[in-house]
């Protein structure tokens, strides 16, 4: 397990947005509200991109795989934490799941663009911090960190 | 060159941002997969595709893609222009083919927004 860096500092921002599985129109909208309000903080570009990044193909994860998720955002000075929980299957196999290339996606999916197995890669690439959790049955549970340098 | 210079260039059509057209693009990225597009295209570039899905243009928007060009004819989904619109990414769609579109960018002075991919990630 990969120990995941938690300042406990007051965040500057919280919020919590639902997202409901399987309705692709919308799939997106939740990270560019987080990107909007990322970019009004005067957050880094680079930092921006990153979370923004992060939180989008974790929001596509849920619309393709879970009947509902929950998306959290918490920022402090020092890093920008997102974390995802849905209700779905699980991940059986989460070692096979990180690699490049496996996937599960049905047609619809592979439709939008996505489905190619580089989702939960992508996710690791762009965050200084991963934790990845699943259960079967149960769900799936992301924890992403993106350190802010040098303070917002 | 400018993305008007890039609409006469491919015979495009302009479908949203026709009052960002002074815009100057100088790299773009091409492919059909959005997590490809998300772990490589750089801010600024233009996105070059023949994806028509409201997805694109959220993608375009999480990486500040400079405008969206539809290779292969194809025209977005009426949703998918919309939200161009909304967050003023410019959309253009040319009957050229994806090879044709790049070589003649490329022709002109445009460069990929990377050459090529550092080893891939997630391998061993």
């Amino acid at each position: 397990m990969i120990t995941v860096l938690d300042v406990h500092e007051k965040p500057i921002f919280e919020s919590s947005y639902t997202v409901q599985g399987g309705n692709f129109d919308e799939a997106g909208k939740v990270a560019s509200q987080i990107k909007v309000i990322l970019k009004k903080l005067g957050l880094q570009t680079d930092v921006v991109r990153k979370a923004a990044l992060v939180a989008y193909e974790s929001e596509i994860n849920i619309v393709s795989y879970a009947r509902k998720g929950t998306i959290n955002i918490s920022i402090t000075p020092q890093r920008v934490k997102i974390e995802t929980i849905d209700e779905g299957h699980g991940i059986p196999d989460i070692e096979l799941a990180m690699q490049e290339g496996y996937s599960t996606a049905d047609a619809k999916i592979r439709e939008m663009g996505f489905g190619a197995g580089m989702g939960l890669c992508n996710i690791k690439k762009f965050s200084d911090q991963f934790q990845i959790t699943s259960e079967i049955g149960i769900g799936t549970h992301l924890k992403m960190i993106i350190l802010i340098e040098n303070g917002a | 060159m400018t993305l008007n210079d890039v609409a006469e260039l491919l015979d495009a059509e302009v479908l949203a941002g026709h009052d960002q057209l002074e815009m100057e693009v100088k790299t773009g990225f091409g492919a059909d997969l959005m997590s490809d597009v998300l772990a490589f295209a750089k801010p600024g570039s233009l996105l070059l595709t023949g994806l028509t899905n409201p997805q694109v243009v959220r993608t375009a928007d999480i990486l500040d893609i400079a405008a969206i060009i539809m290779v292969r004819g194809k025209r977005p989904v009426p949703e998918a222009i919309q939200l161009a619109k909304e967050i003023k990414i410019p959309v253009l769609s040319t009957r050229l083919i994806l090879f044709e579109t790049i070589g003649r960018l490329y022709e002109k002075g445009m460069r990929g927004c990377i050459e090529r991919v550092d080893n891939s990630f997630g391998r061993p």
